[in-house]
């Protein structure tokens, strides 16, 4: 479809708490990170791409402008797109096209996001996604919607607490040896059901933390990328599929959208066995039952399945189908924007052998980074292959 | 298709009224911080200077948007500029009529590439016009807190 | 390969901000709003008012919806008629939440819940709070009825409706 796009360079910053840096700097420390990695400037790039979620965050009104000179697009062509968390593998896509369609021959992705700003806590900033008249007069806060969705997974296929606080083990664990992380750190299930329950089933230890932080990618056409780098990593599929904002009328056990999003890239890129084809996956992981949520939508398992091939070590580095190789939102930290495309830059690092100490034992020739969000809503996925 | 459901009563054309709580706190960043700090610590005024571009940001930024390479060389620019251009305000924020006309104006201080916005004082309208010399006036050093504020405002100079 | 010393980002911990340690800048939105309720919203506030809930029907899709919209988000038509809904229903799925809007924390949960009106189609659900009831005993499925303000209290507004409560 279109002319061949491949992901060249990646960079990051480290995923903080609270950054010093503004917005635009720490855009530009990404950014930069990313020319560096494949030796190119920003001569070189024709145009740029911005991911960045909600204005409130930031506190800029009109962020994807006030970024735009940090993300490299002082004098180019610059588009900013955003669809909630699953904006991190929606700029990716966003890239992919400016190239496939041949109009450029470079494009440089960057996803940033400043949440520290919002006070008193950025939490409070997500008050927003809820209906103002039919909603809000309730006062309801963020973790309601995920505890809705959570519970209702659970006792929807007999779930227990404890398959789904092995995920958060696990990926924090992962995250130990990434150096951008954030909140790396060996738990036990135990000390995960142990912790501090906010809105049951959700407890402290089942959600990623708030963070600042920026990634970027470096992409370019068939012509450029070989000139660049012996191991350009090819996009082979991408997808997105927004569901209703009428999140009550739906059944929240099944992430129908990740599913139609799957569906598209997946045909993209001519797989029709995802489980045996897709090497290693990044699905999105903002609270530990969502990646298990997610495996099932992108048709990785089968409904209901994915917390027994969890359970069964399935999902770990060294296993068949390596899932947050990287850690995750749950251990290397959750800038919302930023988080998706960390995913994508993960397996942009695993599929050409650069993962360090995070290298999955498998080999790797297809990957896959999904990401979500909004009101429990838009699934983006980008195949990526070597 | 025609619309099978309308209002008719204006009485029930009615709005949900709310407010969105946002309240931020903004870092004034890596290279804001050298700025504001030379400001209200030395009452000095700097900027940063790309010898790869020959272009001095002021404020300093940390990079340089045109060949985005990192910016350390920090140069002092004084407190005399030029105005680029001015404009009186005579509504607040929400459209009301200010007691008296606000004096706003972009001023190009020496040795910068950049123009900084800021507002006017001790001078008249008939007083101001493009090109003319302005000077910064800074709060005294024991009331400056490290905010663009720290300057009061320009005011018309007769230093060349 | 990334390590750590190329990573750019400098954190900040919650004391350096509190010792005065880097410069910050405050401010607070004015972000009021006047939303228009718009024709469906408007009828289902109405109807509140009225201590009655009420849904919108497409016949073609064959779906009765709730809350109220006026055109068929599957179809894209103009929904065909209003329909009464009962102010019972079923708990979809429901959370017990000990940490209230400000981050405040709770010694008793409030309990959300999406709870399908009965009257509208199946998995129709509207988000509200359960109330009177203890909540280890909140279950899927359970059967629930709307507790109503008394009608001089109403305004026209989803908190006319002051909780749900289980029922036999």
């Amino acid at each position: 479809m279109g002319k061949r796009v491949a992901v060249v360079g990646a960079g990051m910053t480290k995923f903080v708490r609270r950054a010093q840096e503004t917005g635009k700097e720490l855009s530009w420390e990404a950014a930069k990170a990313a020319l560096d990695s494949c030796g190119m400037t920003l001569d070189q790039i024709d145009c740029v791409v911005l991911g960045t979620a909600p204005d409130t965050f930031d506190g800029v009104h009109m962020k994807g402008e006030y970024l735009s000179d940090g993300a490299g697009a002082w004098g180019k062509p610059y588009m900013r797109s955003y669809v909630g968390g699953g904006t991190g593998v929606f700029a990716p896509i966003h890239g992919w096209y400016h190239l496939a369609s041949g109009h450029f021959d470079t494009c440089l992705v960057v996803c940033e996001e400043k949440m520290s700003s919002y006070q008193p806590h950025p939490q409070g900033a997500f008050l927003t996604i809820f209906d103002h008249t039919t909603e809000r007069p309730l006062y309801p806060n963020l973790l309601w919607i995920f505890a809705l969705e959570m519970n209702r997974y659970m006792t929807t296929y007999g779930i227990k607490k404890e398959d789904i606080a092995r995920v958060a083990v696990k990926n924090k664990k992962n995250a130990l040896d990434h150096p951008a992380a954030q909140i790396p750190e060996q738990y036990t299930i135990e000390d995960i059901l142990n912790s501090e329950v906010l809105a049951w089933p959700v407890q402290r230890l089942d959600v990623s933390p708030v963070s600042d932080g920026a990634v970027a990618l470096v992409m370019a056409n068939e012509n450029v990328a070989r000139r660049v780098t012996n191991k350009p990593v090819w996009v082979e599929g991408v997808g997105w599929a927004l569901d209703t904002a009428y999140w009550t009328n739906r059944d929240l056990c099944y992430p129908r959208y990740v599913e139609v999003a799957a569906r598209m890239a997946y045909k993209m890129a001519g797989i029709t066995d995802p489980a045996h084809e897709i090497h290693v996956a990044e699905p999105y992981d903002p609270f530990d039952y969502k990646e298990l949520h997610h495996m099932e939508g992108l048709m990785l398992c089968g409904r209901g399945e994915a917390p027994i091939i969890t359970a069964e070590g399935k999902t770990q580095r060294d296993g068949e189908l390596p899932i947050c190789p990287s850690g995750g939102l749950l251990g290397v930290g959750n800038p919302i924007a930023a988080a998706g495309l960390m995913k994508v830059a993960e397996i942009f690092w695993q599929l050409r052998c650069e993962a360090g100490k995070r290298q999955i034992a498998r080999k790797a020739k297809r990957g896959l980074a999904q990401a979500w969000g909004d009101l429990m809503q838009v699934g983006t996925v980008i195949v990526l292959g070597v | 298709m025609a619309f099978k459901t309308r209002i008719t009563k204006p009485a029930e054309a009615k709005a949900w009224y709310g407010e969105l709580p946002v309240e931020s706190l903004y870092t004034m960043g890596i290279a804001g911080e050298k700025f504001f700090r030379t400001l209200k610590d030395k009452g000095k005024i700097i900027g940063a200077h790309c010898e790869k571009c020959d272009y001095v940001y002021v404020p300093p930024k940390m990079y340089c948007e045109r060949c985005f390479e990192k910016l350390d060389k920090m140069v002092n620019i004084g407190l005399t500029g030029t105005l680029t251009s001015f404009t009186f305000v005579y509504v607040d924020v929400d459209g009301n009529p200010l007691p008296k006309p606000e004096f706003v104006g972009l001023i190009n201080l020496d040795g910068a590439c950049t123009n900084l916005m800021h507002r006017l004082g001790e001078c008249e309208m008939a007083d101001l016009c493009i090109d003319m010399r302005v000077e910064a006036v800074l709060k005294p050093a024991k009331q400056r807190t490290g905010s663009i504020n720290d300057i009061k405002y320009f005011k018309p100079s007769k230093k060349k | 390969m990334l390590t750590s010393k190329d990573l750019m980002g400098t954190g900040l911990s919650s004391q350096d901000f509190k010792q005065k340690k880097v410069l910050v800048e405050k401010w607070k939105a004015n972000a009021k709003y006047g939303w228009d309720q718009g024709i469906a919203i408007g009828r289902y506030l109405r109807e509140l008012k009225n201590g009655k809930i009420i849904g919108v029907k497409c016949h073609k899709c064959n779906r009765t919806m709730v809350p109220p919209r006026i055109f068929c988000e599957w179809c894209f038509k103009p929904i065909d008629e209003w329909v009464y809904l009962k102010d019972t229903g079923i708990v979809n799925t429901f959370s017990l939440c000990y940490v209230a809007w400000n981050m405040e924390r709770l010694k008793e949960p409030l309990i959300p819940a999406v709870i399908e009106i009965d009257g509208a189609s199946p998995g129709m659900g509207i988000m509200h709070l359960i109330s009177e009831v203890d909540p280890k005993k909140v279950a899927r499925g359970m059967k629930v009825k709307a507790v109503w303000k008394p009608e001089n209290e109403r305004t026209g507004a989803i908190t006319d409706i002051k909780h749900w409560k289980p029922v036999k």
